[in-house]
């Protein structure tokens, strides 16, 4: 089955300054997207605008063409790292049990399957052995890893991580796109806010390139060019991933 | 023990004993999601506003439960608009508006009864519990246990990742102020035990000695329901046989319990960080 996520014409403004202006794009199943900009371009706005987390001043976001929110218990959100209490008493393995309540519902509690379940979530992302560590005694990497594995349990169909790669070790790195790619070869549709220009062709097949405005978005050969970044960063950018090509 | 002999003699005592620790096994349970979520103030202001609420309720001749579960609410709503519709942070908007509940509410109280009541409502006068307050502090504290069980679920995931709970389509919103109303029946039935004044030291303390001493938030829960009651009950000790003050004892037992953890507690603790770090240096 093929899905469309189809966002249409959406401003968001926070008291009175516009953040987000007429904001449109569409993309189906199977498809590894980067939200790219510059700083204060509105990539974590636009996040939280699609999952309904802030108020918009106008414009839809549909799932074939229903309202997003019919979808919720399918969309699994992995948030900046910073906005996470690293001293929350929660051990690794309970953090990923999380990923189960969604389909859970109101009163049931997480069985005995759905604790096995969050083992394996871990063993995808390589932390299995830490399931009995407090969260915050993990690296930065390894947490990063932990909130993946916690999405995976939810067993969605629509991801949503707010720069996963900032701050993380290079395995762990390699882990997290490894995983992203698989589950866009699972037919999955998932966004990542990112704001380093490296590896941008290396992590994503498609881009959504915002000031604001949409400057493009689609294919990464298409948007991935010097005339857009110029545009969106209001400065000549240096492709730094063309530079490590050639090295 | 005399003081055992005197619990199985008088009816009032016992009344008290069973107020107590159920005061502070609630105000652990609430107190652990209240520090969490980052509203210790949030507790602090609650308790305060319920003074106006409950002299209301004597001048009307009703029991004062009402009128401080009412006030106690229109506390948290005040707060939470003023903190959306402006751009006044939160801790100005809680200390805003909690300050010109409690001076209300002294003003009122003056003029609603004797001096002595009040300060029996500040600071609490635990052997003063009567039957109705204690069946009252009972049906409080299942109502309480009872929520946090059923929703033990959401109760967390929305204290540790707010943002993740609302994308998965929780009602963080109404979530919060599930917890406000809870937090106002608990402060309500504490006001005997304790007294208004001193509501805050059994919410916040008994939860942050159970925050240093674990690392899952269940265990966490349960310790400090256990260091809340035993606090409480220490109270009692001492205002039925030295004839002081509950509220202020209570409040000195939660922090004696809290200073033993801040110094000895395996992970967390600052003597026992001190040892190993002089074991490592021998060692090196």
């Amino acid at each position: 089955m093929s899905d469309t996520i189809s966002v249409k014409n959406i401003s968001v403004s926070y008291y009175g300054k516009q953040v987000l202006e007429n904001v449109s794009f569409t993309f189906t199943s199977g498809k590894l997207i980067g939200i790219l900009g510059p700083n204060g371009a509105g990539k974590s706005t636009l996040m939280k605008a699609m999952l309904g987390l802030i108020p918009k001043d106008k414009g839809t976001i549909e799932i074939n063409s229903k309202p997003i929110k019919n979808f919720r218990k399918n969309i699994a959100y992995v948030p900046q790292r910073s906005n996470i209490d690293w001293n929350f008493p929660i051990k690794v393995h309970d953090a990923v049990i999380i990923g189960t309540y969604p389909k859970l519902g109101l009163l049931r509690r997480p069985k005995k399957e759905d604790k096995e379940w969050a083992l394996k979530c871990l063993e995808k992302v390589g932390m299995e052995d830490f399931a009995n560590s407090q969260i915050g005694e993990l690296s930065g990497g390894q947490q990063q890893r932990v909130f993946l594995a916690r999405a995976l349990a939810q067993n969605a169909d629509y991801f949503f991580l707010d720069e996963p790669f900032v701050g993380i070790d290079v395995s762990s790195e390699e882990v997290i796109i490894g995983i992203l790619k698989q589950l866009q070869a699972e037919g999955k549709i998932v966004f990542v806010v990112h704001h380093d220009l490296t590896k941008v062709k290396n992590y994503f097949d498609e881009l959504i390139l915002i000031n604001k405005q949409l400057i493009e978005a689609g294919p990464v050969q298409q948007v991935f060019q010097p005339e857009n970044m110029t545009r969106a960063y209001e400065r000549p950018v240096a492709m730094l991933d063309d530079l490590e090509v050639r090295m | 023990m005399e003081f055992i002999n005197d619990l199985q003699t008088y009816a009032f005592l016992q009344k008290a004993f069973v107020t107590s620790i159920m005061v502070g096994i609630i105000c652990g349970v609430i107190g652990s999601f209240i520090i969490l979520r980052g509203m210790a103030l949030m507790g602090d202001a609650i308790s305060h506003a319920v003074l106006p609420g409950v002299a209301i309720s004597y001048m009307l001749g009703i029991n004062y439960f009402y009128g401080a579960v009412f006030t106690g609410i229109l506390t948290a709503f005040g707060i939470g608009a003023i903190t959306q519709n402006s751009r006044i942070k939160s801790d100005s908007s809680i200390g805003l508006v909690f300050s010109a509940f409690f001076a209300l509410g002294v003003i009122l109280i003056s003029k609603a009864k004797s001096a002595t009541d009040l300060t029996q409502i500040l600071f609490g006068n635990v052997l003063a519990v009567r039957t109705s307050d204690m069946w009252l502090t009972l049906a409080i504290g299942s109502i309480v246990i009872l929520a946090v069980v059923l929703f033990y679920k959401e109760l967390l995931v929305s204290s540790f990742d707010e943002t993740m709970a609302a994308a998965y389509g929780l009602n963080v919103r109404f979530i919060h102020y599930a917890i406000m109303f809870l937090l106002t029946l608990v402060t309500v039935a504490s006001l005997q035990t304790v007294g208004v004044i001193l509501v805050v030291s059994m919410l916040i303390t008994p939860a942050s000695t159970a925050y240093l001493l674990t690392n899952r938030l269940s265990v966490m829960v349960v310790l400090a329901s256990f260091f809340g009651a035993l606090s409480a009950v220490i109270g009692l000790y001492f205002s039925f046989e030295y004839n002081m003050p509950s509220g202020p004892v209570i409040a000195l037992a939660t922090t004696a319990l809290f200073l033993l953890a801040f110094l000895f507690s395996p992970k967390q603790g600052i003597i026992v960080r001190k040892i190993q770090a002089f074991n490592r240096r021998k060692l090196a």
